[in-house]
Parts: C-alpha cells; structure tokens; sequence
C-alpha cells in the first residue's frame, strides 16, 4: 500500500474539477543510487477515476510523470455530496483507492 | 480467422485462470491494461503508430499550456486541452525524452478534454500534446526550455 493521495473535488455548477496529488517515487529506473548501482524502476501504470462508480478519467502513465504526481481535470455530472474515488496500480503491483466527497 | 479465435480463447482462458486464482480483481481487468510498446516507443512517429494510428495533422484546436522556461526539470507543469468535438484520448509526449510516451488519458463522454499534470524533461524539448477526435489524430506542441542550472534564459 502506498501512501495517502490528497484529492480535492469543487462543483462550480454542473462542472467537477478534480485535483490530486498522488504520493509515489516514480523511480524511472534510469538513475544510480550512490554505489553506482541501478536502481530499478517504480512508477504508476494505471489511475480511474470514478464519480460514483461511473468511470470519468481513465489514464496511463510513463516513468517521465514527475514524483509525487500531480492531477488535475474537470467533468459533468457529479454534484455536491458525491464520491469522487481514484485508484493506482504500480509497475511492481502495488496498488492503491482514496476518495474524495465532492464540495 | 480460425488464429483470431484461438487467440481470443486462449487470452480469455489465461484471464480466467488469473481471476480464479486471485492474481487479478475484477476491477483491474476493468482498467485499461498498460501498454509497454506505446511507451517504449522512441520517437513520436513510433509511439502514434502504437497508439494505432497512421498519420496525424497539426491543429488550432488543441493547446499545450507549460512555462516557457522551467527551471527544474523534473517537475515541469504541463496542461493540455482540446476544443475538437468527441475527443477521446489524450497523449502527452516529451519529444527528446528517452521514452517519449509521458501519460495518455481515455476521456469518457461527460469529462471535459483538458488535463494537467506534471512531468519529467531531460532538457530543452518540444512538448507535443496528441488528441484523437472523431477517429482523426490530431497534434499541437510548444517548447519549452529547461535550465538545470536554475539561472534562467
């Protein structure tokens, strides 16, 4: 299990704008630790996003994403009270579900 | 024909095992699998091919918005939106990168096309917003440098 993801959710109408920051190394798996050995790659393949178990953002991600990953994107229709859930698989497996009710 | 089949079989059959074992939930096989030739792709040309695509044309429609100048390269905010009608996926691409391919996005019906994010760049680069709308591929890129040395210009 990873570490606790921060995830903000406004309704400005009928619009939700969704924002995330997700706690992972993102390990590219190209740099050395300081003995000179590789150090192997970490990084989230896979993130949904649901909005009451409706699925709006479904995305892929590469090593190049920066650490600590950053989200964010905007959808209709959600309203205030709903749940806005997001989910993360690593390369090594590791996955990970934190939620968010819509303000 | 007859090898299509047999390939559907036997992937659905190797599913199947892996849920009963437990390897795999439900809810993964939901998800887009992840798809390792379109990120290994090494250039921009291999990585559209990938996704499926031939050709792909320059458009007014899609935006790349990141600074001009980042200072640091492994955090480089970049946003990305499209205003072509029925966009369905979106691609962020880092041209000089050793694996272009940063993050693609499927975009259900209901989401607007615009997402941000933050990604890693290994120096100055062309950064290429790729969108499919309408079954046609569309690009967009802007520049951005990166100074390492944190001083700017």
């Amino acid at each position: 299990m990873g570490n606790p993801m921060r995830i903000r959710a406004n309704a400005t109408g009928d619009v939700v704008e969704v924002k995330a920051l997700i706690r992972h190394d993102m390990e590219t798996g190209q740099r050395k630790d300081s003995s000179g050995k590789a150090i192997p790659p970490h990084f989230i393949q896979t993130l949904t996003a649901k909005c009451n178990d409706k699925l709006v953002l479904d995305a892929q991600m590469g090593t190049s994403i920066s650490k600590d990953p950053f989200l964010s994107f905007k959808f209709k229709g959600g309203a205030k009270g709903d749940k806005v859930t997001i989910t993360w698989t690593d390369n090594k497996g590791d996955t990970r579900t934190d939620e968010a009710v819509i303000a | 024909m007859n090898q299509n089949r047999r390939d559907v079989l036997r992937i659905s059959s190797v599913l199947g095992l892996a849920l009963t074992a437990g390897l795999l939930k439900p809810s993964d096989v939901f998800a887009a699998d992840w798809k390792a030739n379109v990120f290994e792709a090494k250039t921009l040309e291999d990585a559209v091919k990938a996704l499926g695509g031939d050709k792909f044309v320059v458009s007014k429609d899609i935006t790349v918005n990141g600074p001009d100048i980042a200072e640091n390269g492994a955090v480089v905010p970049v946003s990305v939106a499209s205003a072509a009608p029925n966009t369905e996926f979106i691609a962020i691409l880092v041209e000089k990168n050793p694996n272009p391919l940063s993050a693609s996005f499927n975009i259900p019906a209901g989401t607007e096309a615009a997402v941000s994010t933050r990604v890693k760049m290994g120096g100055t680069s062309n950064v290429h917003a790729l969108v499919k709308a309408d079954g046609k591929w569309l690009i967009a890129s802007k520049e951005i440098k990166v100074t390492l040395g944190g001083c700017g210009g």
